[in-house]
């Protein structure tokens, strides 16, 4: 497109045709005020605080709503365009109950920023406020009408980006009020977005509301642990008296790969940190009960009968099952462990996507996997199986948003009426089961879809001849197709330029799992057991040959009595799959969890395990982008699995630094870490950090591990400035 | 049904019809009704917009824009049907005009709208009535279902091979609707929310489309316009202000009434001739020229012709023909607060200076009124005022500020002899509305 | 739901009138409410489902156009206009001599369920102040006697 010239603050400013003025003085750094502009949302010009003067109107403009032209000469700041805004604060705060020392928004507010920025000090009014009782419309969320200075970013974040359309406006004039369909009670997803996305304390969160003041909390931007998709939250959390307490979540940086989204889970979804049934000290089975004990005592008995068995039995007859929710340094070190510590191939974990056939698909084939980001881009998407709105919330809301703001045609083909068959251009439902048959009906194969109905195959031929003559197509599809079913599917895409794919996996790190080779028979990367030697030069360890057994045949082993340890980290398979417990009885079986599972309950030990908000590390999203995990909270007496495995292996009198590569890295001397010199430190730590060369001085720090990670398995070769930067 | 009024000096164009029987069909063809239509259908396009731009005819919505003008913006081209949108939300207060053409002319406001559609290129029109309006709408729908029976509307209009529907539509109360941009959304079933311009409705419209939004008056005064000529109409009124008018005289006159007058006529004389004056001998206080809506006039003031331009350069506005008289019994403050009412009452919300402006003009107007006014609240009400005006979304917002401006502005004292505590010198007794004030 | 004959062929064809159904909302919730008497949650369900529109989005609209209500009101609506050509012409005193006849504000139905009593804004009707509507129909030129002659005649009626 072409760009345009225009004149602002005296400054020149070329932007693309089609800019709105606001974001052509944001790019050059100059900030319009605004409280109903909001990017991406329809335009309000409701609030009148972004006026500002372009030459030759008579009339102050609406910067959100104006759109440049060539030669265009714009004032932001007057006197005028002061007085202006100053009077836009000075009427709305005629009717705001100014409880801001007993709101949840203070110091987070817009309108107090603003109050501030214009000097709106003095009060001209003093006849009574408006009234209206503070309403709760569901369990997370509280309007405050008072405080409500109708920006409409809540109605329009609900309807045009959530597509849920739970909020609208109620009344006329001064009485206007947003409100629900039913006036108390929300009818909708409880994603909060209205929340996140109010500038005032109008709309406050049950899960928060009263609780702790803004910059009484420390804010800890980490990735959100509960799906695939990976989006940044940025937890507020506090000291309490069991360790680091989360607070609240939120996106108020916004710096995610999920930008202005999250969803009910990312929001809200910590409180079980704190759940009475949280294990705190590591339990020991004595005399059948699980009796809790000492880290001490627990580490030593596990690593004499890990030791014991590997040496007796041999490490066949130990099985590992590792996790789609601990992070990648934690599974790579789980394998690793097992093959050189345990001298087992015995590993697996609750696969969810067939992420090695996917691999082996997009071999030798780059570029062929899309990120979130091209989800938000690319002109046509098509989508078979899986339900996003509730599975991918996030890639759910790209793909809406895709659709609304660029026009992208969505074509989605399913078992169900998913909920995206409003955005789609197309929807052909297609009997359940099918959609490997329609994988193979899309690579050519017409006869795939025979047992499948005229209905369906009327539907897919004109629709396959769409996506045919599409450019820049996205592939996305659920874990209803696997194996040669993908391999059909990526043929497909790859006649179409520039295609690119998205597997879906259901865990916050199912790809990272399967990427760690948390297989009996891969190898992190899913390279073969085979293709060994690069692991050998790396561990200086040697790895069983053979594949190992699989979660299934582990189970079988051990109701044959063969399989005689049985170390679980972070996984539930009894409760999962509904084994049998006493197939593990004549065992010894050790867990890593946050709560007594029912694979807890069998176990000889149990360790308490910190989880993903508790720790330092990474993880993959469905996409396969890595991204950085902070800790935030804290609950005395858990440790992280990563430390848990090093202190078995060290019980079992192996040498730590086989295992953890730390004590590498560049050795700096700190500095101060309070005090005057503090921010020295913290810079060239920062700077260490980002460019991998942080002392790795502990057999605890993950990262220590990650530099191997990065040599050894493809893909993972990000440098570390953009992993700290989160992009 | 309103009563009819008449004075010598009326010049009857778009009145010509009234008390005439016209609504039946058959009348108003005997008085030259649907004449104008096919002529049009006789005439190119162009020739039709010219006629009305050179005619000097002025919208009579309120904001006085050149009609021929505001049709030649409609894009000649459009991939979206264009509509032709007939303003009959009539709700300005002292107007009352749009309700006698309705009542005793329907079929030339149709008439009216076919003809914006030929000149437009559009094939569909819309009647939008105030829903208070009942019987007006009732009268409408039947016109409109007579007119289709003689194929006067339809497919193949009077044989031309043009194809033309009309359609009626009812509001539901609504003041602010009548600006025309909400007028679209609360046809296309919405709130009456404004719309952002530009685009404007002439390029993007009615579900997109072009359109062509006018007045009732407008449009009534077109099919004369063609019959009577440009250079005719154009005469009727002083320069670029063509044509006759529909005043609305009311308040303290002895003969209010709607009268069509000259553009250009004279306000004092209208006062005192054609409104016969003020009754019980008592002294003229102040003019509100064009609904309430339009900057108020002090009787030094009103030596001035009635057009668009003149009106601007005496420092007010013609507004909508809405003629309000006030006499020397009348607490301005009290008038001041009832506009105010009014504003605050039929402000859409969306936009923060009308919404907590109006509101918060009311409530202090209210305790001014009541005898709790302090001295800097008269500041601070002009304060108010002037920093809603030209800063709203839609101009209802400067109609609320422009009247205050100019009471506040010409009648100062008054405010200042209702301060402290002093009753209203007006009131007989006091009955005035109390609202619990803060010290 | 049912509404009469006549609303149903309304409907109907106003449905024709239109490019997108909704068009026909504003209107039809008029109509409805003067079958009904006021916009019940029946109403709106109703109407919502014809129109293929949320609640929500219905609710939203009638609150916004002041001759709509959920709200029952008396079988006349005594509708006062106090704007200002009316407020000149003695608006006020027919307004109160409402409130004391019927013994209610603003708003308030009689408690025999006939009349309510609403101040409303301009009616259209400036020329012949001061002017009330009862339901639809004007009356003009008023004083309190006439208004009370007028009354009469409904509450025969
Ligand atoms: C708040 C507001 C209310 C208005 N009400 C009316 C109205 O009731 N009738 C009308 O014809 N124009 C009304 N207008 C003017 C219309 O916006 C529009 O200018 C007019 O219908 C155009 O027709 P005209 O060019 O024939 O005057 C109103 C404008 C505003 C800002
Ligand atoms: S000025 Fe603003 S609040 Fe007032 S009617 Fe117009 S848009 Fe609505
Ligand atoms: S940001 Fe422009 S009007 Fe609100």
């Amino acid at each position: 497109m072409a760009d345009i010239n225009i004149t602002v603050d005296g400054r020149k400013v070329t932007a693309a045709q089609g800019t709105l003025l606001i974001e052509a003085c944001k790019s050059v750094g100059i900030e319009v005020p605004s409280f109903c502009y909001y990017p991406n949302l329809s335009l309000q010009g409701a609030c009148r605080m972004c006026l500002v003067k372009v030459e030759k109107m008579p009339k102050l403009q609406t910067a959100c709503t104006t759109v440049i032209s060539e030669g265009m000469t714009v004032t932001t700041d007057s006197d005028e365009i002061r007085q202006a805004r100053k009077s836009m604060v000075e009427m709305l705060l005629g009717n705001h109950p100014l409880d801001c020392p007993v709101c949840d928004a203070g110091g987070e507010c817009e309108l107090q920023d603003m109050t501030f920025s214009y000097g709106a000090a003095e009060s001209k009014y003093m006849e009574p406020k408006n009234h209206k009782d503070e309403q709760q419309w569901s369990p997370v969320v509280y309007f405050d009408r008072p405080r409500c200075i109708l920006c409409y970013r809540c109605v329009r974040v609900c309807g045009e980006a959530m597509d849920v359309w739970a909020l609208g406006v109620q009344n006329r004039g001064v009485s206007s009020i947003i409100a629900p369909n039913q006036e108390d009670h929300l009818e909708c997803e409880e994603c909060g977005m209205c929340i996140d996305i109010c500038p005032v304390g109008a709309l406050t969160s049950g899960a928060y509301r009263y609780k702790t003041r803004p910059w009484e909390m420390k804010h800890v931007g980490t990735i959100c642990t509960h799906c695939g998709d990976g989006c940044k939250t940025t937890l507020g959390v506090r000291r309490s008296d069991t360790g680091m307490e989360i607070v609240r979540g939120d996106n108020r940086d916004k710096s995610g790969i999920n930008g202005d989204f999250l969803c009910i889970k990312g929001r809200y979804a910590f409180d079980f940190a704190h759940h009475d049934d949280r294990i705190t000290q590591p339990l020991i089975r004595k005399d059948g009960r699980l009796t809790p004990s000492t880290w001490e005592e627990a580490s030593a008995l596990i690593g004499k009968r890990f030791a014991d068995i590997r040496d007796h039995q041999g490490g066949q007859s130990i099985g590992v099952v590792g996790s789609n929710r601990t992070t990648n340094e934690e599974s790579y070190l789980l394998q690793k462990f097992a093959r050189i510590v345990l001298q087992t191939n015995n590993i697996d974990h609750h696969r969810t996507a067939d992420f090695p056939a996917f691999a082996a698909g997009v071999t030798g084939k780059p570029e062929s996997t899309a990120s979130m980001r091209d989800v938000f881009n690319a002109p046509a998407m098509l989508l078979i199986g899986n339900n996003p709105s509730e599975q991918h919330p996030l890639l759910a809301w790209q793909i809406r948003n895709n659709v609304r703001l660029h026009r992208a045609r969505l074509y989605v083909i399913n078992s169900q009426e998913i909920k995206l068959r409003r955005q789609a251009a197309n929807f052909v439902p297609i009997p359940e089961g099918t959609e490997g048959d329609v994988a193979s009906f899309l690579a050519g194969d017409d006869s795939a879809i025979d047992t499948a109905g005229n209905e369906t195959s009327d539907a897919l031929k004109p629709l396959r001849d769409k996506l045919r003559s599409e450019q820049n197509l996205v592939i996305i599809f659920g874990s209803e197709i696997r194996g040669d079913d993908i391999s059909s599917l990526v043929k497909f895409g790859s006649n179409i330029p520039g295609s690119k794919f998205i597997c879906l996996g259901d865990y916050a790190n199912s790809h990272g799992a399967a990427d760690m080779g948390l297989y009996p028979n891969l190898l992190p990367g899913y390279h073969s057991i085979s293709d060994i030697g690069i692991f050998h030069q790396e561990r200086g360890g040697e790895i069983p040959q053979t594949p190992g057994l699989t979660l299934p045949e582990m189970v079988e082993s051990a109701k044959a009595d063969k399989l005689k340890a049985f170390y679980v980290v972070g996984a539930n398979p009894v409760g999962r799959l509904g084994l049998d417990p006493f197939s593990f009885s004549q065992g010894f079986v050790v867990v890593q969890d946050m709560f007594l599972t029912q694979t807890a309950e069998i176990a000889d030990v149990v360790l308490p395990a910190a989880n993903a908000y508790e720790k330092a590390g990474t993880f993959t999203n469905t996409c396969g982008d890595l991204q950085l995990l902070k800790k935030a909270g804290e609950v005395n007496g858990t440790k992280p699995d990563f430390e848990m495995i090093v202190r078995i292996a060290d019980a079992m009198g192996f040498d730590v630094r086989k295992l953890v590569p730390f004590g590498r890295g560049t050795r700096a001397d700190m500095g101060q870490s309070r005090g005057a010199q503090a921010g020295e430190a913290d810079r060239h730590a920062v700077w260490l950090e980002a460019h991998g060369l942080e002392p790795k001085m502990s057999p605890f720090d993950p990262m220590a591990i990650l530099d191997e990670i990065q040599r050894l398995v493809p893909g993972y070769d990000v440098s570390r400035m953009d992993l700290q930067a989160g992009d | 049904m309103a009563e009819l009024v008449s004075h010598p000096d009326e010049v009857r164009v778009v009145s010509r019809r009234f008390g005439q029987g016209a609504t039946n069909l058959d009348r108003y063809l005997e008085l030259d009704g649907y004449k104008a239509v096919q002529k049009a259908l006789t005439m190119q396009p162009d020739a039709i917009v010219n006629e009305v731009k050179n005619s000097g005819l002025r919208g009579r919505g309120g904001a006085g824009f050149n009609t021929g003008m505001k049709w030649s913006f409609v894009p000649k081209q459009s991939a979206k049907p264009k509509y032709v949108l007939c303003n009959g939300d009539e709700s300005e207060p002292g107007t009352c005009k749009d309700r006698l053409i309705f009542e005793h002319d329907p079929h030339a406001v149709i008439e009216g709208t076919v003809i914006a559609g030929l000149a437009v290129g559009s094939h569909t029109g819309y009647i939008y009535i105030r829903g208070e309006y009942r019987y007006l709408l009732e009268i409408m729908q039947k016109a409109i279902a007579d007119a289709y029976a003689r194929g006067f509307l339809g497919k193949n209009i009077f044989g031309s091979g043009y194809d033309f529907d009309v359609y009626w539509h009812g509001g539901a109360g609504a003041y602010e609707v009548g600006e025309e941009s909400a007028l679209m959304e609360s046809l296309e079933g919405k709130r009456g929310i404004p719309r952002i311009r530009p685009p404007f409705p002439a390029v993007v419209g009615l579900w997109g489309g072009p359109t062509v939004i006018n007045n009732a008056e407008t449009l009534a005064s077109i099919p004369h316009i063609l019959l009577g000529g440009a250079d005719w109409y154009a005469n009727l009124g002083p320069p670029k202000n063509g044509g006759t008018r529909l005043f609305c005289l009311s308040g303290h006159l002895k003969r209010p009434g709607v009268y069509e007058l000259p553009m250009g006529y004279n306000l004092k004389k209208m006062i005192y001739d054609v409104g016969g004056g003020i009754p019980g001998g008592r002294k003229l206080k102040a003019v509100v020229p064009g609904g309430s809506s339009t900057p108020l006039m002090t009787p030094d003031e009103i030596d001035v012709p009635m057009d668009f331009d003149s009106m601007m350069k005496a420092g007010s506005m013609l507004g909508s023909g809405g003629v309000v008289v006030l006499d020397d019994t009348t607490c301005m403050v009290k008038f001041a607060l009832r506009i105010m009412k009014f504003y605050q009452h039929e402000s859409c919300g969306w936009c923060i200076p009308c919404r907590e402006g109006t509101d918060w003009l009311k409530k202090t107007l209210i305790r001014f009124h009541s005898g709790g006014g302090l001295k800097k609240d008269i500041d601070n009400i002009l304060y108010l005022s002037q920093n809603m005006l030209g800063r709203t979304f839609c101009p209802l917002g400067d109609a609320a500020a422009m009247p205050t401006i100019s009471i506040v502005k010409k009648f100062r004292q008054e405010f200042e002899d209702h301060l402290e505590g002093q009753p209203c010198a007006f009131e007989k007794e006091s009955k005035i509305e109390q609202l619990p004030v803060l010290a | 739901m049912r509404f009469s004959e006549q609303f149903e062929s309304r409907f109907a064809e106003m449905l024709t009138h239109y490019p997108t159904k909704r068009s026909v909302l504003v209107p039809t919730l008029l109509y409805a409410q003067d079958e009904s008497g006021s916009l019940s949650d029946e109403v709106i369900k109703e109407i919502a489902g014809r129109l293929e529109l949320t609640e929500l989005e219905v609710r939203n609209v009638i609150s916004y156009y002041s001759m709509l209500t959920t709200h029952p009101r008396g079988k006349y609506n005594v509708q006062v206009c106090t704007n200002i050509a009316c407020l000149l012409r003695g608006a006020d005193e027919l307004f109160e001599h409402c409130e004391k006849k019927f013994g209610v504000k603003h708003k308030g139905t009689t408690a025999d369920g006939l009349f309510s009593l609403e101040e409303v804004e301009c009616i259209g009707a400036c020329s012949w102040a001061p002017a009330v509507q009862v339901n639809y129909d004007f009356h003009e030129n008023l004083t309190t006697e006439k208004l009370d002659n007028v009354l009469d005649e409904y509450r025969r009626k």
